[in-house]
């Protein structure tokens, strides 16, 4: 029985039959949440909460498919082995994984925001070793590649702002929704790189395999994210 | 030393006797088919210069290969990391037949880090190829004799993925895209990254109808009924690119007579290891597993590149991954004997006789008694009068 809210939207021709079996890598919070209202759209709901579970597999209302919560930088590896069919994870986490193995059939258009260079106001961006500190070094590395300027990438996990405060970097290259964080450290945004939403991803091998259930729920929720 | 030591690098694995016997007999069983279909076995070198091993194929290909210096003549070494261009070197410089040639071949491979096939970078590759033919009854052959090598393995619930390298190629011609956003597009469309392609393609400012046409092709999978989408989505591309969806046509018929259970997906955007591939392109997958099991297509430029131009199609796998993957019936094989340390020539005798009717014989070794069960021991040779009897041996016991 469905505990979640009961999705009522779709008409009976739209509900989605799942011959094969299906798992959706999700990670919790800001994705989960925006992905559920796509799901619904292909008459996926979770039998649980899922920030009232410490379940990490999920049944759905649907026999066939299961969903796991994971990591956000995880998605891309499960689905990439097989371990999930599909997932739902951020354009910055594709990037820095490669996306080997993967199609990203779909921009869900959720948990949007921007790739910046970020520093203090006036930082001098003038082609020199430049040290930048960031989580996505792929990314950091083709964007100042592309423009052939060579710098010296400083891999952390987190709190890049504080780098440029203590020295450890020039710049740093980071996320940014608000801006609110950058502010409260004495940093502005410098250069915009690109934006950053959502994607489907699918592995490939499920994607021939399974392919009506495969390709018939990535144009349910297609039809979704245009709708939104 | 410490115990670090004896570790393996990353990606090199090897087989213990269990699972190296069980390899060898899937070994054997493949070649003495490939042989059957008159495929001729090449053994071609494990090292040998750079360039002819990378002659006519692409970058990925030197990425993924180990390089040394020669210290005899100075020239750059490669390890193969793919024997298929050392099979094409041999058809096109060293048989130079006029008719179609077979070759299938066997041997260790290394790669310079684990690609999308498996995650070993030490794969046993093992593969046919078909010099000499183009059109549709070759690379049928060559994919039925695919399947029927992954039959042979014991893998079930086989999946057959189809493609064409020369659709997505003669639409960038079409379209007149640089060597730089051919390939950058090629790279989304392997991801089917359909916002970027489109990104990608309103950036290149063609005529809406080659626009269109670029953006259809990352859609165009699914069964059979692909290519009559194709035929009108990709109305308007050039006679190649109609023709190649004919070829996968009438490729699609060829398979359903000869492997007519196992599904074939097609899918026009799929260009694997389309550095060296020129035509039809395919790939083997299993349920469960992320990545094919086995690939192959046509790549009739390589001869050329090695100054003789032959058409030549073919597939490989990697064995290793095979054997886990399959499951095989075992038949219950006979365990071993154990006879006792004595030179007695009727004892030799019958060891010998024994040996030759294919039992396995140890003889045990003086003031070192045999483990049973670690030698799979279940009888052992007794003398009872004038002749020596093979007796059972107990569980447990020891000798």
């Amino acid at each position: 029985m469905a505990l979640g809210p009961v999705f009522t939207g779709y008409r009976d021709d739209e509900v989605m039959k799942f011959s094969a079996p299906i798992t959706i890598a999700l990670s919790k919070g800001r994705i989960f949440k925006d992905t559920l209202p796509l799901l619904a759209r292909a008459g996926i709901e979770p039998a649980e909460d899922a920030d009232k579970t410490r379940k990490l597999i999920l049944d759905t209302n649907h026999e066939n498919v299961k969903l796991v919560l994971i990591r956000a930088t995880d998605v891309p590896t499960y689905v990439q082995w097989g371990a999930a069919d599909f997932g739902v994870t951020g354009k910055d986490i594709l990037q820095e994984h490669g996306g080997e193995g993967l199609y990203e059939p779909l921009d869900l258009g959720i948990a949007r925001c921007q790739m910046w260079v970020a520093g203090f106001p006036g930082a001098d961006l003038t082609p020199r070793r430049l040290r930048v500190a960031t989580k996505y070094v792929r990314a950091a590395r083709e964007f100042f590649g592309a423009r052939g300027q060579q710098v010296e990438i400083i891999k952390l996990y987190g709190s890049m702002e504080l780098a440029p405060i203590v020295g450890l970097a020039d710049i740093i290259v980071d996320l940014v929704e608000s801006g609110n964080t950058l502010k409260a450290n004495g940093l502005v945004p410098l250069e915009y790189m690109h934006d950053i939403s959502s994607r489907l991803v699918v592995n490939k091998a499920s994607w021939k395999m399974k392919h009506p259930d495969c390709s018939a729920l990535v144009e349910h929720m297609r039809e979704a994210v245009e709708a939104n | 030393m410490r115990s670090k030591s004896w570790l393996l690098p990353d990606g090199i694995d090897e087989l213990l006797p269990d699972q190296a016997a069980e390899l060898e007999s899937l070994r054997r069983h493949l070649l003495d088919m490939y042989a059957s279909w008159g495929y001729r076995l090449v053994i071609p070198p494990f090292i040998e210069y750079l360039e002819s091993l990378l002659t006519g194929t692409g970058k990925d290909l030197e990425h993924q290969t180990f390089q040394l210096t020669d210290q005899l003549s100075g020239r750059q070494l490669g390890i193969r990391a793919d024997i298929t261009p050392q099979a094409a070197r041999i058809d096109a410089h060293q048989l130079q037949q006029q008719g179609p040639t077979r070759l299938c071949y066997i041997g260790s491979v290394l790669r310079t880090r684990p690609d999308g096939f498996s995650s070993s970078r030490s794969p046993l590759q093992i593969g046919a190829e078909l010099y000499g033919h183009a059109g549709v009854a070759s690379d049928a052959e060559v994919l039925c004799l695919m399947m029927e090598t992954l039959r042979m393995a014991g893998l079930e619930q086989l999946f057959l993925d189809l493609g064409h390298v020369g659709i997505f190629r003669n639409l960038a011609a079409q379209a007149g895209l640089q060597p730089e956003q051919e390939s950058e597009l090629f790279e989304a469309l392997q991801r089917k990254a359909q916002p970027e392609i489109a990104e990608l393609v309103s950036g290149y400012g063609l005529p809406l109808r080659q626009a269109q046409m670029l953006n259809a092709l990352a859609d165009l999978n699914g069964g059979p009924e692909v290519l009559e989408q194709a035929r009108e989505e990709l109305d308007g591309a050039s006679s190649e690119v109609m023709a190649a969806i004919d070829y996968l046509e009438e490729l699609g018929a060829e398979l359903a007579a000869c492997i007519p259970d196992v599904p074939v997906h097609y899918d026009l955007a799929e260009l694997r290891a389309y550095r060296y591939q020129t035509g039809v392109v395919f790939a083997a997958f299993v349920p469960g597993q992320g990545n094919e099991v086995a690939r192959g297509g046509r790549y009739d430029q390589i001869g050329e590149k090695f100054g003789r131009a032959r058409p030549a199609t073919g597939f490989s796998a990697d064995l290793k991954a095979l054997m886990m993957l399959g499951k095989r019936a075992r038949g219950e094989l006979p365990g071993a004997v154990l006879a006792p340390a004595s030179r007695d020539p009727d004892l030799q005798a019958r060891v010998r006789e024994l040996r030759a009717s294919g039992r396995v014989v140890v003889q045990e070794l003086p003031g070192k008694p045999a483990d049973y069960s670690e030698a799979g021991i279940t009888e052992r040779l007794e003398r009872a009068g004038q002749e020596w009897v093979l007796t059972p041996v107990q569980d447990g016991e020891s000798s």
